[in-house]
């Protein structure tokens, strides 16, 4: 499990040394925030206790309307301040932005509403889950196939737009063994916030490990209800379809197993293995009433036992109920 | 008792409102679309409150939700604050203080308002037609791709954008030509130096958000390829032109706000302004320098490094000029005789939320946290505090100010000021629950989210419901007066600016004779009531 020692109240936990280095600056200027505040509210309290309209004194006492000296001098410090606040937060800017030359290359995919990360030299692909090795810099070469989506690390304090007509990088090196949350910070439309994916940090050996093992051991290696749940968090399912019967961008599948549906062109379908596996190959074929024609296809992206997984899974959240 | 004529009374009928080119008449219409449009807003801040209390749906889906958020800031920006100051206080007060009959160009006045409520009306259309889901900022691709009247509100946004320009040039124009001959440049009240700060943006800054939300209806109807990535657009070029003008525009709201607080404290203090020039100039330097920070809405879009630092470093540099005015209201209260009564009350809640909202825009501006708190709540909460801790209620304090000058009428000080109490409570629960959950790390426009962050929603839910309840008990309070309030005297806070010199309210020629100039701030004890 994961232990929160660094978790602080105002910041999650930094799993960088960058990113505990920029939280310095954070608290200097949060704590500066909160002592100019303190600052201006006592001294209105004070001037409205002090300085209260009585019936005797009806108008101020003191007329005195400017001091050059004192504006100077509030212009001139504060100028100072914003200005060492921006230096010392550029200098962080630079070295949360550019990669170490050593970098290890994951090529990052955006699509509505999933996060697909490529291993050029493991020659790997994940859904949803970006796997990487601990005290490694990454290099994170990322675009996006429709509309401007956010690759945000809250843990690592970084996020960069993934823009859909060229390449922006992102870089970070994990030092912390665990799982840690990537959201989607660009707003792009429906399924927005289902737009999750989980930073797997593993260690140099479970890492290696992990490259070397072929997909097809793991995927022959679980019963397949238990396949397909991993799946449907893994392969971006959950984005759009609920385990329950409630709406999102696609139907739930509680319940949808053997139900009756009507499609978009009138004809009906019972959700029986066959339509569920053309939906999942080729989703646009047979749209169910009352729901867009946005699902991309997963034909080749699912093996055989993978789609029976699925199918097994939805199977199963019929007996739930 | 015979009843005294007056601009309300002087004529009756729809007509004779409809027509009218009595800025006094025009500035009440506008109140009334204002306070339409900021009611719809507001129920679709509770209903976006409402829904957050669960991490899963509660009342509405995904689809709606964004459609929820979507309104509730397009309608906030561009049809109340932008408008609320200059459209209702301009227009009743800048030509009463500048001892005018009317502004320059009265006609031009009432298409201004037709132009606001056009696009205002269009925004209720298009509700019917597929509300559209793509935030208040448009962006492109999705604002291109999405099955929403994108064009519709754009229309609107467009028509709101003119109604602003016409504005614009009327009060700078008023300004100019219409003083009275006493009343040089030094010797007008700060509120105008703001209105007159905020024409020259409105002006410059406007027409390029014309011509950008124009360009991205030619993408959708003509697909010329501008924006859209899939025919060799630039996506992000619309960002750069979207924060051209939207950046100045916080200031086009911001600026005026700063004047209205800027002529209530030296009347509740009874002392003159400290530092009238350096508010004066503060105002223009303010106005220049907005023009060049809107990269820093930009800081993790892809912009380079080096863009991304002088956008930095010169947001930091106009974040000065606001600190001074803050610094110069507080000396004022210095040695003053503080009369506390519910316009001043308003401005200290104004000084507290802003100097909130001033300084975790540094935070925000930093260009090495910007990295963490981009897109989540933090921003949210941020440009809450500016816009509507500054602005909005900047806007009510000048309301409650002049609010007798509009009607003749007094409302209910004991109700006001425990409104004002309320809404700041409210208000602040709201949002430091939301400064904690950026900082966090939730991302903004998420209908679902993490079970981690439900208590910091549900503590700002409940803060929300309050400033709702407050603005429910404000209309009362308001309403009630123009019924039940005692009649109110032509100068009720012993102002010295040329409006308090007409009756309450004014008859249509403002004046009866010429006002007499009188030393800007100069406060006498037997002013007071």
């Amino acid at each position: 499990m994961k232990d929160n020692t660094l978790d602080s109240f105002w910041l999650p936990e930094p799993i960088s040394k960058i990113a505990l280095h920029s939280d310095k600056l954070f608290y200097v200027e949060l704590w500066g925030t909160c002592l100019i505040l303190f600052a201006i509210v006592a001294l209105l309290i004070y001037f409205i206790c002090k300085y209260r309209i009585t019936s005797k004194r009806r108008v101020a006492c003191n007329q005195n309307d400017h001091n050059n000296k004192l504006e100077i001098a509030w212009t001139i410090i504060p100028t100072i301040v914003v200005l060492i606040l921006f230096f010392w937060g550029a200098k962080d800017f630079l070295s949360l932005s550019i990669p170490p030359k050593n970098s290890m290359e994951i090529k990052v995919t955006a699509k509505k509403w999933m996060w697909t990360f490529e291993y050029p030299k493991a020659n790997k692909q994940t859904v949803g889950e970006l796997v990487v090795p601990i005290n490694h810099p990454i290099k994170l070469i990322m675009s996006s196939q429709d509309v401007i989506h956010g690759f945000y690390l809250p843990n690592l304090r970084i996020k960069r737009d993934v823009l859909p007509n060229r390449y922006t990088v992102l870089w970070f090196q994990a030092e912390k063994i665990g799982e840690f949350q990537i959201f989607c910070a660009e707003y792009c439309g429906d399924a927005h916030s289902n737009m999750l994916a989980t930073l797997k940090v593993l260690s140099t050996d479970d890492y290696n490990k992990w490259v070397k093992q072929s997909e097809e051991n793991v995927i022959n290696e679980i019963p397949l209800n238990e396949l397909g749940r991993k799946l449907y968090k893994s392969k971006g399912c959950s984005a759009c379809h609920s385990t329950g019967i409630s709406k999102m961008s696609g139907p739930g599948w509680g319940g949808l197993f053997m139900s009756k549906k009507q499609l978009e062109n009138g004809d009906d379908v019972v959700a029986d293995e066959n339509y569920l596996r053309e939906s999942i190959v080729n989703p646009a074929d047979k749209i169910v009433k009352g729901y867009p024609s946005i699902m991309p296809t997963y034909s080749g992206m699912l093996n055989d036992r993978e789609i029976d997984a699925i199918i097994e899974y939805i199977k199963t959240l019929n007996e739930q109920k | 008792m015979k009843t005294e004529i007056n601009y309300l009374n002087c004529s009756k009928g729809l007509k004779s409102w409809l027509f009218t080119h009595d800025h006094k008449r025009i500035a009440i219409l506008y109140l009334i679309g204002i306070a339409i449009s900021f009611l719809l807003g507001g129920v679709f801040a509770m209903a976006i409150r409402l829904e957050l209390l669960t991490p899963d749906q509660l009342i509405v889906s995904s689809k709606v939700y964004n459609q929820l958020f979507t309104l509730h800031g397009a309608i906030m920006v561009l049809l109340v604050i932008i408008p609320a100051i200059p459209g209702i206080i301009g227009n009743f007060i800048l030509p009463l203080m500048v001892g005018a009959k009317d502004v320059a160009f009265p006609k031009l006045n009432l298409w201004s308002w037709y132009f606001y409520m056009a696009g205002v009306l269009l925004s209720l259309y298009h509700l019917s037609t597929g509300a559209v889901d793509t935030g208040w900022t448009f962006y492109t691709p999705y604002s291109i791709s999405t099955n929403t009247s994108v064009i519709t509100v754009v229309t609107g946004a467009f028509l709101v954008g003119m109604s602003s320009i016409l504005t614009g040039i009327n009060f700078l124009a008023t300004i100019h030509m219409m003083r009275i001959k006493e009343m040089g440049w030094f010797k007008m009240p700060l509120l105008l130096w703001a209105f007159y700060a905020t024409a020259v943006i409105q002006i410059i800054a406007t027409p390029v958000l014309g011509i950008t939300l124009l360009l991205l209806v030619m993408e959708r109807v003509a697909h010329i390829g501008i924006f859209d990535p899939a025919l060799g657009g630039d996506p992000v070029l619309f960002q750069h032109f979207f924060w051209f003008y939207s950046h100045p525009a916080v200031y086009i709201m911001v600026l005026p706000a700063m004047g209205v607080i800027s002529e209530i404290i030296p009347t509740f203090c009874r002392k003159k302004i400290f530092g009238y020039k350096f508010i004066a100039y503060s105002s223009i330097a303010i106005a220049l320098i907005s023009f060049l920070v809107w990269g820093h809405h930009l800081y993790v879009s892809g912009q380079s490094a080096f863009a991304s630092m002088a956008f930095g470093l010169l947001t930091f540099i106009v974040a000065v000029p606001s600190g001074i005015k803050v610094f110069n209201w507080i000396a004022t209260m210095y040695k003053g005789a503080i009369d506390l009564r519910s316009p001043f009350l308003y401005v200290l809640a104004f000084l507290v939320l802003f100097t909130i909202g001033g300084l975790t825009g540094i935070i925000n501006g930093t260009l090495s946290l910007d990295l963490h708190l981009h897109d989540t709540y933090f921003i949210v909460s941020h440009f809450h505090y500016t816009m509507m801790g500054g602005v909005l209620i900047a806007f009510i304090a000048g309301l409650h100010y002049w609010w007798p000058k509009m009607f003749g009428k007094m409302y209910s000080e004991r109700l006001a000021r425990i409104t004002c109490g309320l809404l700041f409570l409210g208000f602040n629960i709201t949002f430091i629950s939301q400064f904690i959950l950026g900082t966090r790390g939730m991302p903004r426009r998420y209908h679902n989210y993490l079970p981690e962050f439900q208590s910091l929603h549900i503590i700002s839910s409940i803060g929300a419901f309050i400033v709702g309840l407050a603005f429910f008990m404000m209309l009362y309070y308001l309403i009630d007066s123009l019924f039940r309030g005692k009649k109110a005297p032509n100068n009720p806070w012993g102002g010295t600016t040329l409006e308090w010199q007409a009756s309450s309210p004014p008859v249509t020629e403002n004046f009866d004779q010429t006002p007499e100039m009188r030393e800007l701030y100069k406060y006498k004890s037997k002013d007071e009531l």
